[in-house]
């Protein structure tokens, strides 16, 4: 119901080409992440999707469907914007309703929907409020409520947790993630965290200047990076790169190996350090070290790890969980 | 911004606007006090407390008829403010929600008509009125006073439209709106203050409109500026009569202004202040 197929989209504001050609698959039911830094073009694909920007050249299908010319309420799609894009003059109910209103649906048929929509949201309670009166967070459920009354094919969030505070961010990320497992419908979702990309995702698209650097599930993403970009991009705090004569017996111009992948020892290892800043997370402790030779490198730690700044380590990657980079920053298998 | 103003330089400032005020609104009152006078009063000199005598009104009343001008003053305001407005609307619209490189040409071109003087375009004007026959009719003066506040509805509409976050209105499209229905359902009521502000502002121009409305008209359409203007005849100088036909014309609009002075303080400061 929600096959999406994207063919050499491409999109080119005046001179400017911000999506070179993409060419792109989404599964029915499958929840996708773009996700790439500022300025890739994720928002731009997102909304070329929904038919708020009109493609250069390519084609758009749904369901089989070519929709590269079709209006944004004809493609059967429902988005969610960033700033939620409420109607502030309407109740929360109207604001639902509104959908509902446009496809001339019957009254009957329109105060049974929003009722529903609002005992799924818990926003039964504030039907009668305007948005104004409205919490972020309950801003954001009307938000998804007047996109689910719709039974779009698919859902469009566009950065949709970028507005709100750490804590709730991550209760309305098991919240969406929840409902995608409830709907089972297509959802994509645009995000700069890969947090919420990993944590949500069926599939995450990178995206960096307009062009696709790897398409895979999170966990391919995080084990087996395509190239340079993938693998500094995926994971937190970032991949660490060494160059140079430490990367030499490694046989690869460019190696990386995660934080998570380094051993520490005050003893012995293969690369010796100084102890820079030590970030204490409680769980975690993340420690900067400048290595010989090579420069600064992030190891995870446990808790208990006690070092402090100046002291001596040794760090040691897992040989199993290095990656091999050539030169021109693909990965080497 | 707190900053303590002693009692005395808050009076001292309280004065002095007042005297400006005072300055500002003299000759408004000057003339209502003088169109209580009697004839041979007013035109003695300097006199600020009257005999308080209606008789000027009177007989402005019973020599002309006020009712007619006024009815024209009030269809010819409200009429080419909504006639105004169904072309203002759109064409804001779509200069604040799909600009183009020219936009903003096109409406420093649309306030560039309003710094040439009326007198230039007289004689082409009257002459293309007069063989429509649309001289001294209703019709040909809300047509009139309609293309020459447009510019300025059109702006101040603008600037109210710019506002509106453009996510609404795709929000709006999402959701099947059709262009039509996103301009009713969602962009005029978010705008209607900015609407109301421009309505208010578009109504005190028009209705204070001398130049055209006593050029293209002469009986039948024409409105209380005309009506002023007949008093001072070559006939002699009738002050007083010529107070209170002024005072009778400028009634309604100040007490119109007074009562949405808030509204019209804000459409007028709204885009400057930023």
């Amino acid at each position: 119901m929600g096959k999406i197929i994207l063919k050499k989209v491409n999109k080119s504001f005046g001179a400017t080409q911000v999506i070179p050609g993409i060419d792109l698959t989404i599964e029915d039911g499958e929840f996708v992440v773009f996700v790439g830094p500022s300025g890739c073009g994720k928002s731009t694909l997102l909304r070329l999707i929904a038919g708020l920007e009109d493609t250069t050249s390519g084609t758009i299908e749904i369901d089989g469907k070519d929709v590269t010319a079709a209006a944004p309420a004809k493609r059967g799609l429902a988005m969610v914007f960033q700033s939620y894009a409420l109607y502030p003059h309407m109740t929360v109910k109207n604001n639902i309703a509104f959908p509902l209103k446009m496809a001339k649906v019957s009254p009957e048929i329109i105060e049974k929907k929003v009722t529903e929509a609002a005992r799924v949201l818990n926003l039964t309670n504030y039907l009668e409020r305007r948005p104004g009166q409205l919490s972020g967070g309950q801003r954001q459920r009307v938000a998804i409520g007047r996109a689910i009354v719709r039974e779009p094919s698919a859902f469009l969030f566009d950065e949709p947790l970028s507005n709100l505070d750490a804590a709730l961010r991550g209760t309305m990320r098991l919240e969406i993630s929840e409902l995608h497992q409830q709907l089972k419908t297509t959802m994509i979702y645009v995000t700069h965290d890969q947090v919420e990309a990993m944590t949500m995702a069926d599939k995450i698209v990178v995206l960096n200047a307009g062009n696709i650097e790897q398409v895979g599930s999170p966990l391919d993403l995080y084990n087996k990076p395509d190239n340079l970009f993938v693998a500094g991009f995926i994971g937190s705090p970032r991949m660490n790169f060494v160059k140079g004569r430490t990367a030499e017996p490694y046989k690869a111009p460019t190696v990386g190996i995660r934080p998570e992948h380094i051993r520490l020892s005050t003893e012995a290892g293969a690369w010796k350090g100084v102890v820079g800043v030590a970030e204490h997370l409680g769980s975690d402790t993340f420690l900067h070290v400048n290595v010989e030779d090579v420069g600064m490198l992030t190891v995870r730690a446990s808790g208990d790890f006690a070092v402090t700044h100046g002291d001596i380590v040794y760090l040691t990657p897992d040989e199993n969980r290095i990656h091999r980079f050539d030169d021109k920053g693909t990965a080497i298998r | 911004m707190a900053r303590a103003v002693s009692t005395r330089r808050m009076a001292i400032a309280t004065i002095a606007a007042w005297i400006v005020a005072l300055i500002i609104f003299f000759p408004i009152l000057y003339t209502v006090i003088t169109s209580l006078k009697s004839e041979p009063e007013a035109i003695q000199g300097f006199n600020l407390i009257p005999s308080f005598t209606l008789e000027s009104y009177v007989t402005v009343q019973t020599q002309r008829d006020y009712f007619k001008p006024f009815m024209n003053s009030v269809v010819l305001s409200v009429g080419s403010t909504l006639l105004a407005l169904i072309v203002a609307v759109p064409a804001a619209w779509s200069m604040a929600f799909s600009p183009t490189r020219r936009t903003k040409d096109i409406l420093m071109w649309m306030l560039s008509t309003k710094m040439m003087p009326a007198v230039a375009v007289l004689v082409p004007i009257y002459l293309i009125f007069r063989d429509t026959g649309l001289l001294d009719t209703r019709l040909g003066l809300t047509i009139m006073l309609t293309l020459i506040n447009l510019p300025i509805v059109v702006w101040m509409l603008y600037t109210y439209f710019r506002e509106i976050p453009g996510e609404i209105l795709e929000a709006a499209r999402m959701d099947g709106a059709s262009l039509w229905g996103e301009i009713v359902y969602v962009l005029t009521p978010m705008a209607v203050p900015g609407i109301a502000s421009t309505m208010l502002l578009n109504i005190i121009l028009a209705w204070n409109e001398a130049f055209w409305t006593i050029r293209l008209t002469t009986t039948n359409a024409a409105p209380l500026t005309a009506f002023i203007a007949s008093f001072s005849s070559p006939q002699g100088l009738f002050w007083a009569k010529l107070s209170a036909a002024s005072t009778l014309a400028i009634a309604p609009i100040l007490i119109m202004g007074w009562f949405s002075q808030k509204q019209l303080v804000r459409g007028l400061t709204f885009g400057a202040v930023k």
